[in-house]
């Protein structure tokens, strides 16, 4: 019988992982001896490993990545949990003008193993503060690693690799994620500097980029679509910053066709990123490529507001289809 | 009952000799060549910006050159200090390392920050000094992050945080204070209230003077204290730094100083601020050199002229470091894209 992995258990998985085996890790946020702050994803930790490495900490979002970047600097394999990244905002000076760039304009050589942990969470009627995607604000930053994994094997050996590395990254995983299951692969330790966009499923008609749940949904649709004879390829990007897009621009000289589908909004946002760096490189589409995103106002309460404001299945297909 | 700096803030008063008596004669001649150091060097600086030669922004200390000098007295390089815009002395306190200072601030690859940082970004890790950054306030919470860091590695270390009175104005310091207090950590703050926050006088901002007022609500043991003379500099430095490094706790410092330069560059931008023109003559009075100096003299520990020919020996070893500086290479372009992550 194989053997299933969950999003959230894999995160769990990664946690635990790193916690055993690397004694100068430890694990500071809102939540983290709650029951409910970060799903399923980090359960018990602080009884394993003590409240003094994992630590539930006051509202305090700037001072609190502040100080995981100093303990970061400072010899510590630093996690920083933000379980909204609406939150986030208010930690944006560390994250932004320290920590992306304390390595360069300090000279380089300096060990920044610290791991920002943000959770998308949309949906549920929460609304405009409680559901923001700004992967694509943070992957604008030199020097701030962005990762963004969408499946199960993947939220474990990405978190492990983001936690390992020398340098800040920003994890986000999506809580429209956290149930999804794949098949278990053996846990790996990766090097970050190897990680980049994954095709998730061959094809040879149309490619479909996705980023985070993003790039599930490009997977269903894709297995939808192959009822109508479309092979479509999904390419899963991954890691945002720094973006390498060589995959991608082989997967469309292949296909001649391009989607992008980003759960985030369109103007200046991750889709067009991903449509000018193919088209840099590539002029032959079969038609005009094409990206789809939120619309563009803060996230509706109102459930048929709401319903209408992601991006589903039934209008991936059509989009698909349409170029 | 609030905090107030009552006479503190006063030039023209305690402004009499220092009694000498925590450190050997030998030790305070050391620390009197050490703030001469910062101050010469801060001076050719300031005329380097004057003529041109220095293009980014320097924020001079010249004035506050006791508070660094004095707390170094009681760190070791596993020790972490964190600074600010204004850390020249800061990093000097540490390293006396101004050739590597001077070549930064040219831009020049032999610089602490390999020419990458110029005067707002500098670090040399292996003599404690953990960095400085211009963002008002960034490097409190980084402080305190090294300080958790040494208590969780159950170390000795203890981190030193260098800040301004403005800081007191964002956010972020009062969030710091309460993590350093609530989890105990090993961090010494160090508000160096020269009373201005770029050209505005602390009148013109606060309802109250004393920073340490914040220090109070969250618990912190501190002291307010003259920024300008050392032999009380160097008794609560040794006594905060003692408590937090057998005690794990923090401590907060507000040293009352002034600074004889403008927010930036080399004028004394006498006319801006409340009260600067009628106040900079009196602080200049009050010079923290001239006080250990006058204090040395009196104990009949230099002479005048010893005073003098300090003054003439570390001059002419830093013009002429200055000018080796000057003729050093510039980063290669390659450096631009190689320091992004780390190698």
């Amino acid at each position: 019988m194989s053997k299933k992995i969950s999003y959230g258990s894999g995160i769990q998985a990664a946690f635990e992982y790193v916690l055993e085996n690397y004694n100068e890790s430890f694990v500071i946020g809102q939540g983290l001896w709650s029951p409910w702050y970060v799903g399923n994803t980090m359960v018990d930790l602080d009884k394993k490993f003590g409240k003094e490495r994992i630590i539930d900490c006051p509202v305090s979002e700037n001072s609190v990545t502040g100080t995981a970047l100093g303990a970061a600097l400072n010899g510590m394999k630093a996690i920083v949990v933000h379980p909204r990244m609406d939150f986030m905002v208010l930690a944006s000076d560390q994250i932004v003008n320290q920590a992306a760039k304390w390595q360069s304009m300090l000279g380089g050589g300096i060990k920044i193993p610290l791991t920002i942990r943000s959770i998308i969470n949309r949906g549920g009627e929460q609304g405009a503060q409680h559901s923001q995607a700004l992967h694509s604000w943070y992957a604008h930053i030199p020097g701030l690693r962005v990762v963004m994994p969408a499946f199960a094997n993947d939220a474990r050996d990405l978190l492990i690799a983001s936690i390992l590395s020398n340098d800040p990254v920003l994890y986000i995983d999506d809580r429209w994620c956290a149930d999804l299951e794949e098949e278990f692969t053996e846990l790996k330790e990766l090097d970050i500097n190897n990680i980049g966009p994954k095709i998730v499923k061959e094809g040879s008609d149309i490619t479909i980029v996705g980023s985070g749940f993003t790039s599930c949904q490009a997977l269903e649709a894709a297995n939808e679509l192959v009822k109508d004879n479309i092979s479509a390829e999904v390419v899963d990007c991954r890691v945002l910053n720094p973006f390498n897009p060589d995959l991608i621009i082989g997967s469309v000289k292949k296909t001649g066709k391009l989607l992008v589908l980003d759960g985030s909004w369109i103007n200046c946002g991750f889709s067009g990123e991903v449509i000018a760096s193919v088209s840099e490189r590539f002029v032959d589409f079969k038609s005009p490529p094409k990206r789809m995103g939120l619309k563009a106002s803060p996230a509706p309460t109102s459930k048929p507001l709401e319903e209408d404001y992601y991006i589903n299945i039934k209008d991936i297909i059509e989009n698909a289809k349409s170029i | 009952m609030i905090k107030d700096l009552n006479n503190l803030k006063n030039p023209k008063l305690d402004n009499e000799d220092l009694k000498l008596q925590l450190l050997n004669d030998s030790d305070y001649i050391v620390l009197l060549k050490k703030m001469i150091t910062i101050r010469i060097a801060e001076e050719i600086i300031s005329e380097n910006v004057k003529s041109g030669l220095i293009k980014c922004p320097c924020h001079l200390a010249i004035g506050q050159e006791a508070i660094p000098v004095a707390v170094a007295e009681f760190l070791n390089s596993n020790d972490r200090v964190y600074g600010n815009h204004r850390s020249h002395g800061h990093y000097l306190s540490l390293t006396m390392d101004t050739y590597s200072l001077f070549a930064e601030i040219l831009g020049k690859e032999t610089g602490c920050s390999k020419g990458m940082g110029g005067s707002m970004h500098i670090v040399d890790e292996s003599k404690g000094f953990g960095g400085s950054v211009p963002i008002v306030s960034a490097t409190i919470p980084v402080a305190v992050g090294a300080g958790l860091a040494m208590k969780l590695s159950k170390n000795q270390s203890v981190a030193i945080s260098y800040f301004g009175d403005g800081t007191s104005e964002e956010g972020v310091l009062h969030e710091s204070l309460n993590i350093a207090s609530y989890y105990n950590l090993p961090v010494i703050f160090i508000c160096e209230n020269n009373l201005f926050s770029s050209h505005m006088h602390i009148s013109e901002r606060q309802k109250f003077d004393s920073i340490a007022r914040f220090a109070d609500s969250h618990g912190i043991e501190n002291s307010v204290i003259d920024g300008n003379n050392i032999e009380l500099l160097l008794n609560t430095s040794k006594h905060a730094i003692e408590i937090a490094r057998s005690k794990r706790k923090p401590f907060f410092i507000e040293a009352v100083t002034y600074r004889w330069k403008g927010h930036v560059g080399h004028d004394d931008n006498i006319d801006v601020g409340l009260k600067r023109k009628e106040d900079l003559e009196p602080w200049k009075q009050k010079d923290p050199i001239a006080r250990l100096k006058n204090s040395l003299i009196s104990k009949n520990v230099i002479s005048e002229s010893d005073f003098e020919s300090f003054n003439i020996a570390i001059l002419n070893k830093l013009k002429e470091e200055f000018d080796n500086a000057v003729s050093d290479s510039y980063p290669s372009q390659k450096q631009l894209l190689e320091t992004v992550y780390f190698k």
